[in-house]
């Protein structure tokens, strides 16, 4: 069956759009070709969740917002994420995929480190775009929603470490998202060999809720011995559908790769996240926590794919379901033939506060390759009434004994997480959600 | 203040539809300790929950009043606000959740906002219980009753006991699985309390306990009700007797009410 896709973007828009933004040809014609692919291809099929009655395609393109560099034009929500403009050291802010703040400290930028959006990115460092811009990680062509991605990116960040640099501080990027708008914003980070960084993301919604649509891509490649730290917090509001699908490729040997990721998103969100563990004992570990409330439906997709020796992959996911949400939780740890030594383990949890509330955990484990270990653990409960019983008995009010379960429960992964403003962060989240 | 006060009347408990209590009732005052005494099986410790008001257990029959307001028309929480506290056999563990932060939401639970206890007044009372208690510093930063002991979870109950200074406390078979050493400790902690201001319903099948918390009463409990009342002699003639006279005296056969 074929039904007929249209989006409100066509090629003299795109033509136009890349034109006004200096891109190089390249890009143009990469952007033309995917808006093709994209009439053709599938929406992505998320284990167990339906989506093909959610919104993708409509949407606004006008970002409708003023460029600039004003740390005092920003929002208050977004200075809550940042701190105190003396302090600030490493920011990139962005409100529907304009740019209005930009820091790079010296001393990185003396060496060598790239720190920038992916406007200034295509123009500025336009061969270490081309080189990784959806080749390995994520590649355009793999569904319909990357290939849009790829023909309409508007906002996002350009990350690169040169071999043998440290850096110290995280580097954050704060994506506001505002009205209708279509945010396509794509998050590049390229960790040469023995470096080391930790960047910290945030998406957050502001002004009035409408129908709208973020469609996101983040590729990560860790080269040998280096070691990357990725944070998120994703908090768009409960108009906004999401589609995020964040890789890592490490290549590297004995690279690794940590995802810290709060998935707090209020709206449909299909979630992906996939790391490739291809060179000799290569890490990944992956942690995620995420609260589904109202009526959103979410389906959260963890892949670590083993093809090094030795390799060595994580997986510990915990969510709580409120109101009537449904989720869907999959882990995949997948052992390819060859990989021999590689260890895979992952635990999925899921809590659920309320009877229409629904939750689903998944783990698989596909394993081609005998000399492995490999282990999972999943969980799916209701919250105990004995408990809530005991903790009432005390005095508590039944939300506040629902809010202590509840941090109880994502406390695990969340003081485990290793980056302490992310941390921090998600605290702030989950105590406005719980209630 | 007015005095503490736990009126029960003819109160009838089933659990499953299946009848525990069978007309049980009492009355607690201020600056009384009652001992609940009784075989396993008598409908003690159902007792204990319904009256705080457990989820598994329903009131078909009866009234219980705290300080002459309805306890069975308060949500749970309520009737800890008014002021019951209920010192449990079987304590949850609630992971991810630290002893401190919940004994410091419990206690600020009960307080206007605003009124909350300040952090240093907290951190003192915690060390002067803890101390008292003779309960280890790290105690307070560990999940809520995770992976303790079952001593340390009895004394758990007792620190919660302490910082929360209810008017009315039911203490349900706290000195099951203490030896002798923190039975002392606990019962210390409970004599601290002992004021006009503190009522204490201690369930127990053991006269051990009465040997260092001295009650002023001494009810035994069969067939889901109070069948016989004295003073702490009462309690003595149990040690040294048993059960079976009380049995033999009223014609009872069988004690118990199936389940406890």
């Amino acid at each position: 069956m074929t039904t007929e896709i249209t989006f409100p973007v066509n090629q003299q828009d795109i033509t136009s759009f890349s034109k006004d933004r200096n891109e190089p040809k390249w890009f143009a014609d990469l952007r033309l070709s995917s808006l093709e692919k994209a009439l053709n291809l599938e929406l992505p099929k998320p284990d167990k969740s339906r989506i093909n009655k959610w919104n993708f395609t409509s949407f606004d393109f006008d970002a409708k917002t003023a460029g600039g560099e004003d740390f005092s034009k920003l929002s208050d929500s977004v200075k809550s994420l940042i701190g105190e403009e003396d302090n600030i050291q490493n920011l990139i802010a962005q409100k529907n995929g304009v740019t209005t703040f930009k820091a790079l400290h010296d001393d990185l930028k003396n060496k060598g480190v790239i720190f920038t959006d992916m406007k200034t990115a295509l123009t500025d460092h336009e061969d270490l775009v081309k080189k990784y811009f959806m080749k390995d990680a994520v590649s355009l062509d793999e569904n319909r929603l990357t290939a849009l991605h790829a023909a309409l990116v508007n906002g996002g960040t350009f990350l690169y470490v040169p071999k043998n640099v440290e850096v110290e501080l995280p580097l954050q990027a704060v994506y506001s998202h505002e009205g209708s708008f279509g945010l396509f914003n794509h998050v590049l980070i390229v960790a040469e060999e023995n470096s080391s960084v930790t960047y910290v993301e945030n998406y957050l919604s502001e002004g009035s809720n409408s129908e709208a649509v973020a469609n996101i891509v983040s590729e990560v490649y860790v080269a040998d011995g280096a070691s990357v730290r990725y944070g998120a917090v994703d908090n768009l509001s409960e108009t906004v559908t999401t589609y995020v699908n964040r890789r890592g490729q490490v290549t590297g040997r004995d690279a690794s790769l940590y995802w810290a990721l709060g998935q707090m998103n209020d709206g449909n969100t299909v979630s992906e996240n996939t790391t490739y563990l291809v060179g000799e004992g290569s890490y990944a570990d992956t942690k995620t926590v995420s609260i589904g409330r109202g009526k959103q439906s979410q389906n959260f997709t963890t892949n670590v794919i083993h093809y090094g020796k030795n390799s060595d992959g994580q997986i510990l996911k915990h969510g709580v379901m409120k109101d009537s949400a449904t989720s869907i939780f999959n882990g995949v740890s997948k052992i390819e033939h060859g990989a021999t030594k590689a260890n895979g383990e992952q635990t999925e949890r899921v809590l659920m506060l309320s009877e229409k509330a629904r939750g689903d955990a998944n783990p698989i484990l596909l394993i081609d390759e005998d000399d492995v270990t490999a282990g999972h653990a999943a969980s799916v409960g209701k919250i105990d009434p004995i408990q809530m019983f005991y903790l009432m008995s005390r005095g508590l009010s039944k939300r506040e004994a629902e809010r202590l379960i509840i941090h109880g429960f994502l406390a695990p992964v969340v003081s485990a997480l290793p980056i302490e403003s992310v941390k921090e962060q998600l605290y702030d989240v989950i105590e406005r959600k719980v209630y | 203040m007015t005095k503490p006060n736990l009126t029960v009347k003819d109160l009838h408990v089933s659990i499953e539809d299946k009848e525990i209590l069978k007309g049980f009732g009492i009355e607690v005052n201020g600056g009384e300790i009652h001992a609940i005494m009784g075989p396993n099986g008598t409908g003690k410790s159902t007792l204990a929950s319904a009256l705080m008001g457990h989820p598994k257990y329903e009131v078909t029959k009866g009234e219980a009043t705290l300080g002459g307001e309805d306890l069975f028309d308060m949500e749970v929480d309520e009737r800890a606000r008014a002021g019951l506290f209920l010192a449990m056999q079987y304590p949850s563990e609630v992971s991810g959740v630290t002893n401190a932060d919940f004994i410091r939401s419990a206690m600020n639970a009960g307080r206007e906002e605003g009124d909350e206890v300040s952090l240093m007044k907290f951190i003192r009372q915690m060390d002067e219980k803890m101390g008292s208690l003779e309960i280890d510093e790290s105690f307070q930063h560990r999940y809520l009753n995770e992976g303790f002991s079952g001593g340390e979870k009895k004394r758990n109950e007792i620190l919660q006991l302490l910082m929360l200074q209810p008017q009315i406390a039911i203490l349900d078979e706290i000195d099951s699985g203490l030896d002798i050493d923190a039975l002392k400790v606990v019962a210390k902690g409970i004599n601290e309390l002992r004021s006009e201001d503190f009522g204490c319903m201690i369930i127990t099948h053991y006269q051990r306990l009465l040997n260092y918390i001295k009650p002023d009463f001494v009810h035994v409990m069969m067939q889901g009700r109070i069948v016989k009342s004295g003073g702490p002699e009462l309690a003595q003639k149990l040690e040294e007797q048993g059960y079976d006279w009380i049995k033999e005296e009223l014609g009872i056969e069988d004690e118990t009410v199936g389940q406890e």
